[in-house]
């Protein structure tokens, strides 16, 4: 018995197989050729390109891509160049502010537009519409804002209060702040809006049964509401958080940089040497820097999220 | 050579719809400031006068905005008929890639070998042995422009040098008025420096760090004295919140500001301005003090096309260019030097015939431009930027940075 039942499996399994392979390529195969351009895109560009970035941040290129290898020289410079920790620094600051206003501004509005008030839709507007706007945008306005002549410390001073001084933007040790402000002012709305669809979610009766139990509403939203709305809070902390690693445009528009290099963030690094200095190789070692932060961010992450999921 | 391949079919694709059209040349470029655009003007119009049309591709911004997207459209396959790059290595790599085109032939035709003077303007041009652009004009960069109007106010006397206008500085702050205009991007303060670099340390020393690139020299004491005068401009620097040269030039000429060290492009504004030279303004060359000026400026590339009527058309523009009427034509309003020593400039003005004269005696250096790497140049702005910025960077720690970046410049 124990020898025919091998032999049995093992005389199926050939027929089985080239009849079952097949069956799992071509199942939905409509939907697998409608999708292999895609897949293409993202192996050949985005996976093929990474690599390559990666592959040449090794080597000595400058205007033109050039496959003479060098070692870690490029790293070596990158580390020494205080222009690098400016940015790396100015990255960080941002990143954690914007983080916790983002979110904390973001909660309090959406928590402020669900007690029923009057007008939500015009409030929601009014938050959400410079979402509409691009950084660019957004750092010219701001820009002429917080310009001293022109703007808040202009006004102020006009009304009388002569020695008032805000000019963010001209102070290398607050420039930083200045652009936050423009990027929360910009990014705020659509955390609100995230968050307020979350609250939205919460079923009414756990409102009820936490106000049968006398708890202050205050703690309701900590202790019971906002671990309801975990999902919520992960869709809001990758969008902001994707938004912060890619901080460009916004400092371009705003400050280039200055004064001095006061306000440089990496990716401006990254373009200014590739593409200014006409330095690749430097670039591509400050991009694959760039890289493993967020990927040293988000495996570990990724691993516990997703990770947990499939064991449980 | 995949990317070359890559180049060339996408030139094809982009090339073959135009083959009906006549000899359309598009002539990309970061001339538009007031006179710049004034100066461009005069170069279109003799191009058109050939017969050809001259198609204005300018990129608004300093050089450093306009490079990348001249330099991603010619590795990118989407050739433009000439671009602007200044007289150096900004086009290096291209030229030895393939990527632009041999104009031996025009050049021999036109005796350039002779007629263009300096002579280094010619060999920023020439790859082995082959020449690849034609120069445009001769800008220098040791200049500093004075508002005789913004003396007048503070009751002080026209510097003759800059050892005087750091004298005059605080009588300036005192009457309101900001004493050095310095914009706030970095090219601003890093040509500013290297000015000072030669003007007040002498050609010897400027060759030795720049030319040498001696790290010694750089960390030395002759050095230190500059970064000395560096930190003097920083101060008198400070308060002047524009982001443009030119909009720090329109402070000098509205007598919002004392001074600018800015090269003689800025000349061309003045000129807008309807004002003259020795009556609202004065120009000191050199600072004043050492009579040597830097012959950068720009030139025009010719990227390889494979349609035979703008091949012909980029002949004939490289031609225009050297031409001695245009010459003339074009730097008048540029305020530049013309690039041939052989042609009449009575018409121009006081600062132009100062640096004429300076030029044709031969006390001539190398731009920097010229003689490091865009990237060096770069790591320069960074430093130089924050030194200006960040005022509790000392001299001391600047001039040490600056050695290191010397020592590893190519």
């Amino acid at each position: 018995m124990a020898n025919s039942v091998p032999s049995r499996t093992r005389s199926s399994a050939p027929p089985k197989a080239p009849s079952g392979r097949p069956n799992q390529l071509f199942r939905n195969l409509h939907s697998k050729i409608a999708l292999t351009p895609m897949i293409l895109v993202a192996s050949v560009i985005f996976f093929g390109g990474t690599i390559w970035t990666v592959i040449y941040s090794f080597t000595s290129s400058r205007l033109l891509p050039r496959a003479n290898f060098v070692g870690l020289t490029q790293y070596d410079r990158l580390w020494a160049s205080s222009r690098w920790w400016i940015s790396i620094e100015n990255l960080l600051v941002y990143g954690i502010l914007s983080l916790i206003f983002s979110l904390v501004i973001g909660f309090v509005l959406a928590a402020l537009m669900d007690q029923k008030i009057r007008f939500e839709s015009a409030f929601r507007t009014i938050f959400l519409y410079p979402f509409a706007l691009s950084f660019i945008v957004t750092g010219l306005v701001w820009q002429w804002i917080l310009n001293p002549e022109f703007g808040v410390q202009g006004i102020v001073r006009s009304l009388g209060w002569t020695s008032f001084t805000f000019d963010p933007l001209y102070n290398p040790d607050i420039v930083i702040y200045g652009i936050l402000i423009a990027g929360l002012w910009q990014g705020t709305g659509l955390v609100m809006c995230l968050m307020l669809a979350g609250l939205r979610g919460i079923d009414e009766d756990i409102w009820k049964a936490a106000r049968v139990d006398g708890i202050p509403m205050w703690r309701t939203y900590l202790f019971v509401v906002i671990p309801m709305m975990r999902p919520v809070f992960i869709t809001t902390l990758v969008l902001i958080g994707s938004g912060i690693v890619k901080l460009y445009d916004l400092v371009v528009a705003q400050t280039s940089g200055g004064p001095g290099n006061a306000s440089e963030v990496p990716a401006k690094y990254v373009y200014d040497y590739m593409f200014q200095a006409q330095n690749l190789g430097q670039g591509f070692a400050a991009s694959t820097m760039m890289l493993l932060t967020v990927a040293i961010i988000i495996i570990p992450w990724a691993y516990l999220e997703f990770g947990g999921k499939k064991r449980g | 050579m995949r990317f070359r391949a890559f180049a060339a079919v996408m030139a094809a694709t982009v090339a073959l719809p135009c083959i009906a059209q006549a000899a359309d040349l598009e002539v990309t470029h970061w001339w538009t400031s007031g006179g710049e655009a004034a100066a461009v003007k005069e170069l279109a119009t003799a191009f058109d006068a050939t017969g050809n049309k001259w198609i204005d591709g300018a990129i608004a911004g300093s050089g450093s905005t306009a490079r990348p997207i001249m330099i991603s459209r010619i590795t990118g396959g989407d050739p433009m008929g000439a671009t602007q790059f200044n007289h150096g290595r900004q086009a290096e790599e291209l030229v030895q890639e393939g990527l632009m085109r041999d104009l031996t032939e025009v050049a021999e035709k036109g005796k350039w070998k002779d007629v263009i003077k300096p002579s280094s303007l010619l060999d920023s041009c020439t790859f082995e042995g082959k020449i690849y652009c034609a120069p445009v004009n001769i800008h220098s960069w040791q200049w500093l422009w004075l508002s005789n109007a913004a003396f007048e106010k503070a009751g002080v006397p026209v510097p003759k040098d800059w050892n005087e206008f750091v004298a005059a500085g605080p009588k300036l702050r005192e009457a309101g008025i900001q004493p050095l205009a310095v914009g706030g991007s970095a090219f601003q303060v890093n040509g500013l420096f290297d000015t000072l670099v030669i003007s007040l340390g002498g050609t010897d020393l400027y060759n030795k760090v720049y030319k040498d690139k001696d790290e010694e020299t750089a960390a030395g004491p002759e050095i230190a004295k500059i970064f000395a005068a560096a930190d003097d401009a920083r101060k008198l620097a400070k308060g002047s919140n524009v982001q443009d040269w030119n909009q720090a030039t329109n402070l000098v000429i509205t007598g919002k500001a004392g001074g600018q060290i800015m090269g003689d492009w800025a000349q061309g504004e003045f000129q807008q301005a309807g004002q003259t030279a020795g009556k609202e303004y004065s120009c000191l060359p050199g600072l004043g003090l050492n009579q040597t000026l830097t012959t950068g400026g720009d030139a025009i590339y010719f990227p390889l096309l494979d349609d035979e009527e703008k091949s012909k058309a980029q002949e004939v523009l490289a031609e225009t260019i050297v031409d001695p009427k245009v010459q003339v034509a074009f730097n008048l309003k540029k305020g530049s030097v013309p690039i041939r020593g052989d042609v009449d400039l009575a018409a121009a003005n006081d600062c132009m015939k100062k640096g004429i004269e300076i030029i044709s005696k031969g006390s001539t250096a190398i731009s920097t431009d010229q003689l490091v790497s865009a990237d060096t140049q770069k790591q320069k702005e960074d430093l130089m930027a924050e030194f200006f910025a960040n005022e509790s960077m000392t001299p001391e720690q600047a001039q040490e940075r600056f050695a290191s970046i010397i020592g590893s410049a190519d």
